[in-house]
């Protein structure tokens, strides 16, 4: 097989927090990869980690949590090779003048170092969950979106402003003349989240990070949000590692899923290999508990039992183990799971798919009697 | 007003009267002056029947909970009256009582909220919240108290082990659990879940909507489940309420609203909400709303969706405002169009959807 | 090893059978079960400096308790022939003889007149060996106001003897008893002057928050008023207009409710803010709905959560009153001789030519500084530590 290489690679990512009452192992082991040109989704609950991988690649972990160990490689070669797009024109030359060739580990740099400085702000872009909590309520969105601009390219102020018109038009904001001069809390949360989209595009990033973007919107607003970062995926190329709990819109917008669990990742595949064939327990779990719309009224839900352990608190061995109805006494307890590697550069972590002759995953009684590591 | 539902009166245990809520909106400074109002609540006539389990949804902004917080007697509606049908069979207007008779009807009514972390008294334990409306009602004390907390705690699935532990011991699931004890402890007839699962994580959600119908069904419990999220309301609801801007939309049983939405917000709103099946991608289902709410104290003349509505081309839609009207059978719905209209609901999932034995 | 669930394991919940018994929670979960002064003592004693200011003033407080038994006379114990007698220094032990002759002692004095300015000089004079002693009987006092006694910490074993261990004033009164004396009025004041701005802080600023509307905008410019009157100004007026005729308590409680009145302000703020944003609060909305009354409202559900802050509060304004009573008694406006406060000793400095020749009046300065500097630290680390659940 050969693929290409990736955007984004993590590897072994741990970001533990060193508090008083003991260590939390918020992120324990990640590996995930970026392509160029994919969307990437990073879903699991509250507490799996996934909003600290994303802090850890932009370096944005603050005391007492650090990183301690794994490497986040970012491969600029890869950024600059995508295909080039109308919109960011006058950024070509500028980012071709950059000379660093090979790929950077970038858990290497110096949090306030310059080189991570530069790659944060003209390779990779977030946006946040509180659109309106990430604008500044003092300025207009001109104010703050030219100031963006100005700081990746050199410009003045009216091509900056225009700029901001067009980036604004671009996301969909109608009148953007008039919403440039706007303050953020005289727009809703959508038109919020368009303008931080738009400052997040002002550089045209490779590898845009949305960390649970649509969360505090509508149903509706969310739909057209969705709908935006599809389009402006298609159309620049950029890469999306798109951060969510929601596993609608996860096949919404997904190419990629990688499923985590208090800090691993417990499941990696193409979207549509995770819905339609799930292979952890917490996967299969996590998709049977969410309510599917069309059922009929009042279907019972099934549910995971349990529920998600207190991060002081870690299982030993698979730290889904207690909740997981297919769990191995003295196996799934004990050691931690290995990461299988499927078809298709699908992986697993699951002892159930550890094994020469694989185990169906409807067999698990079978897979309960087998002596494994 | 009279009451439009074709509800038999002796099975109706609230009946929601014209109910309106404005709020003052005030320019600002010291001696600043009401420059308008919001009609966050603009007219609602609901009747909800003993023992269902009334869903009542919309975006936010649209006014379901106001209308929540009117029912409990948490703020006073500016118009229109609330019954609630005593056991005796009398009925009361929650409107009209001072706020020493209306925290008596307070023990029948109670409300179960959406942030299971700001809701808990940090400072109180599990048993002095649960046992508060006990005390405050003083209904009972002492070692009464303890084991009626320990029933309570037992019903929600929680072990009275726990009662002297604090809010922060316990995880988001739990608290909202407690919440309910807090709620069921009084013996209510209705309970009013405010995103009552909103701020749960998914596989916790599941277990707080079974507990919520099991504890419905074990205690004859009649609820109304405000939510934003579709397919929750679907999981739970007999009977859906739809709100925009203040005014009941579409009225009708789960099934009928979700197979074939008679009003276009509705339509839009279904068609809105993420499927979690990536094959349905593109498949050129989803009506775009326009992000532009209305401003509440503003509402846009005729219908208040016309502003947003695919269909709205008559000037019927901007003139004149539709009333809610009996369309078919339990079926209500405030649009002039309806009848000319074909609305997509939702299909029932195929059979490649994520089935997982 | 993990806790198991406090709950049951399915989602199938509503019976009884199904619950788990109690177990023992296991150890990383203590933190959990803590109550709130748990957390808050916890927090305080991470803060280096209000754990020191804790002990200072402890220490203080100490110190003003037992002032009778700790000053080694009475403050107005006075000897005309030690006029402005310079500190002495305390000797453990005597080697004049060539021995190791161990025993408290401090020396004498020798006076000389300066003939031209006509001032007395003293010198020590290693002559005179004035024997110090612990536990000494000397004038008589009462511990608590109840129990008379006459054993003093130190003093000289022949009371006749000169012991100033901190110099005298222009009377010959030690100043280290003065000073001693002194922190009990300079302490309590700032105690009794807190107590009531606390009363008034309180219930004003508690019925503007928690009712609002009319009678908040009412108690709000109530509370601007006085804070646009510029304070020294105001305490000067109020003090002055006190009748001359009043006797030390008289005064002294009229001189703490003029700073009780200027004080209460801030705190009614403070109290209606944390109201306020109480009343929006979901759990007070919860005990509302509860049934609760407001006044068990307010009690049990709201003015818990507030306790902490308003100790911190205080415990940051009562260095305000100090300071305040301190400037008042310096003007001579405060407290009058014969009640001694460190305002009314620093009175005696006033003068510049006092100072060169007596500096150590000065003495009373450093204590009220120690003093105030300490409750700061010990208000800081309190209000850090007030709110346990803040992360």
């Amino acid at each position: 097989m050969t693929q290409p290489d990736p955007l984004l690679r993590v590897e072994g990512l741990k970001t533990h927090f060193f508090l008083d009452e003991g260590t939390v192992r918020a992120v324990d082991g990640v590996d995930l990869t970026v392509m160029p040109g994919t969307i990437v989704c990073v879903v699991g609950e509250s507490g799996c980690g996934k909003s600290i991988t994303a802090r850890s690649i932009l370096g944005l972990v603050e005391a007492p949590g650090r990183v301690v160990a794994g490497h986040i490689w970012w491969n600029p070669a890869m950024a600059r090779d995508r295909s080039p797009v109308a919109e960011r024109g006058p950024r070509r030359g500028h980012r071709a003048g950059k000379s660093h060739g090979g790929r950077a580990d970038l858990t290497a740099l110096e949090p306030h170092s310059e080189q991570l400085r530069q790659i944060r702000g003209n390779d990779i872009s977030m946006i946040f969950q509180e659109p309106m909590a990430s604008l500044s309520p003092m300025y207009t969105v001109a104010a703050q979106l030219t100031e963006a601009i100005r700081l990746h390219m050199p410009m003045s102020k009216q091509e900056a402003f225009d700029r901001g018109v067009s980036l604004l038009k671009r996301v969909g904001i109608p009148r953007p003349e008039q919403r440039m001069h706007a303050y953020p809390f005289q727009l809703s949360g959508g038109m919020c989240q368009r303008v931080m989209i738009a400052i997040a595009l002002s550089c045209s990033p490779s590898l845009l990070i949305a960390d649970e973007p649509t969360t505090a919107l509508d149903v509706t607003t969310q739909a057209r949000i969705i709908d935006l970062l599809t389009e402006l995926q298609a159309e620049t190329g950029m890469a999306i590692m798109f951060i969510t709990h929601d596993m609608g819109v996860v096949a919404e917008i997904a190419d990629e899923v990688v499923v985590m669990y208090l800090g691993t990742v417990v499941e990696r595949g193409s979207v549509e290999e995770i819905f339609h064939d799930p292979k952890h327990p917490y996967t299969q779990g996590l998709l049977r508990s969410i309510p599917t719309m069309g059922r009929g009224s009042r279907q019972r839900l099934t549910s995971i039992q349990g529920q998600v352990p207190h991060p002081l608190n870690r299982p030993s061995g698979c730290p889904y183990h207690p909740r997981c109805d297919r769990a191995v006494a003295g196996v799934c307890d004990v050691a931690d799971p290995p990461t299988v590697n499927l078809e298709r550069g699908r992986q697993v972590r699951c002892v159930l798919y550890d094994s020469d002759q694989r185990v169906a995953p409807s067999s698990s009684a079978d897979a309960g009697n087998r002596d494994q590591p | 007003m009279t009451n439009t539902h074709t509800v038999d009166a002796a099975e109706t245990l609230l009946d929601v009267q014209n109910l309106s809520m404005q709020f003052p909106v005030r320019g600002r400074g010291m001696l600043a002056r009401t420059t308008g109002y919001v009609q966050a609540v603009g007219g609602v006539d609901l009747s909800i029947r003993s023992g269902e389990v009334l869903g009542l949804v919309g975006e936010s902004g649209c006014g379901k909970t106001t209308l929540g917080k009117c029912i409990v007697g948490e703020i006073r509606p500016t118009g229109g009256n609330v019954y609630y049908r005593d056991s005796d069979g009398t009925s009361v207007d929650l409107t009209a009582l001072n706020s020493k008779t209306l925290r008596k009807y307070q023990r029948h009514i109670r409300v179960i909220f959406q942030d299971p972390f700001s809701s808990l008294n940090p400072r109180m334990t599990v048993a002095q919240i649960v046992g508060d409306p006990l005390k405050a009602h003083g209904i009972a004390k002492g070692s009464e108290l303890e084991d009626r907390v320990a029933t309570a705690l037992r019903l929600v699935g929680l072990s009275p082990g726990y009662m002297h532990r604090f809010p922060h011991a316990f995880s988001g699931g739990e608290r909202q659990r407690i919440n309910i004890a807090r709620a069921l402890i009084l013996d209510p007839q209705l309970v009013i879940a405010d995103e009552a699962v909103s701020a749960l994580d998914v596989s916790i959600r599941a277990q707080i909507l079974n507990l919520l119908r099991d504890l419905q069904d074990e205690l004859n419990l009649t609820y109304l489940f405000i939510s934003h999220d579709l397919s929750v309301i679907e999981s739970i609801c007999d009977r859906v309420a739809v709100m925009y801007l203040g005014k009941i939309v579409e009225l009708a049983d789960t099934d009928a609203i979700y197979r074939s939405p008679q009003h276009p917000y509705t339509e839009a709103l279904l068609s809105a909400v993420p499927r979690a099946d990536p094959r349905l991608r593109g498949t050129g289902r989803r009506i775009r709303l326009s992000d532009d709410f209305p401003d509440p104290s503003n509402p846009p003349p005729g219908c208040h969706f016309h502003t947003r509505c695919r269909y709205a081309d008559l000037e019927r839609c901007r003139a004149e405002i539709p009333q809610l009207r009996v369309i078919a059978g339990q079926h209500q719905s405030a649009c002039h169009l309806t009848e000319e209209l074909t609305l997509a609901g939702i299909t029932a999932p195929t059979e490649s959807a994520p089935v997982v034995d | 090893m993990t806790e198991p669930a406090p709950f049951e394991t399915s989602g199938t919940g509503a019976t009884d059978s199904l619950t788990l018994e109690p177990t023992q929670p296991s150890s990383p979960n203590k933190i959990y079960t803590a109550k709130q002064w748990t957390l808050i003592r916890k927090a305080f004693f991470k803060h280096k400096l209000a754990v020191i200011g804790l002990f200072v003033t402890v220490a203080i407080y100490f110190v003003a308790i037992f002032a009778g038994f700790l000053a080694p006379f009475t403050a107005s114990k006075f000897n005309a022939n030690y006029v402005y007698a310079p500190p002495q220094r305390l000797h453990v032990v005597d080697r004049s003889h060539g021995g190791w002759d161990w025993g408290l002692y401090v020396y004498g004095y020798k006076s000389t007149q300066d003939p031209k300015t006509l001032q007395l000089k003293y010198k020590p004079d290693p002559a005179k060996k004035i024997p110090v002693g612990l536990f000494v009987h000397g004038s008589k006092y009462k511990v608590f106001g109840l129990i008379p006694t006459d054993i003093h910490l130190i003093g000289p074993v022949d009371q006749k003897q000169p012991m100033y261990l901190l110099g005298a004033d222009r009377n010959g009164r030690d100043l280290l008893s003065r000073m001693i004396y002194a922190t009990r009025i300079s302490m309590s004041i700032g105690l009794v002057g807190v107590a009531i701005a606390l009363v008034l802080g309180l219930a004003l600023g508690g019925v503007s928050g928690y009712f609002g509307g009319k009678v908040d905008t009412l108690i709000q410019r109530l509370v601007e008023f006085f804070m646009s009157i510029p304070t020294l100004p105001l305490w000067l007026g109020l003090a002055a207009a006190l009748p001359g005729g009043w006797g030390p308590l008289k005064r002294y409680f009229a001189i703490t409710i003029i700073l009780g009145i200027v004080a209460w302000t801030s705190l009614a703020r403070v109290t209606r803010g944390r109201f306020l944003s109480l009343r929006e609060e979901a759990f007070v909305t919860a005990a509302a709905l509860d049934g609760n009354s407001h006044s068990r409202l307010i009690y049990r559900h709201m003015l818990p959560s507030l306790t902490s802050y308003v100790i911190a509060h205080m415990t940051l304004a009562i260095p305000g009153m100090i300071l305040a009573e301190t400037s008042l008694s310096f003007l001579g406006l405060g407290l009058q001789p014969p009640v001694v406060s460190w305002g009314v000793l620093l009175e005696d400095a006033q003068n510049v030519r006092v100072v060169s020749t007596a500096p150590w009046l000065l003495l009373p300065g450093v204590a009220v500084t120690i003093a105030v500097l300490a409750l700061n630290f010990l208000g800081d680390g309190l209000r850090d530590a007030a709110d346990p659940y803040r992360r």
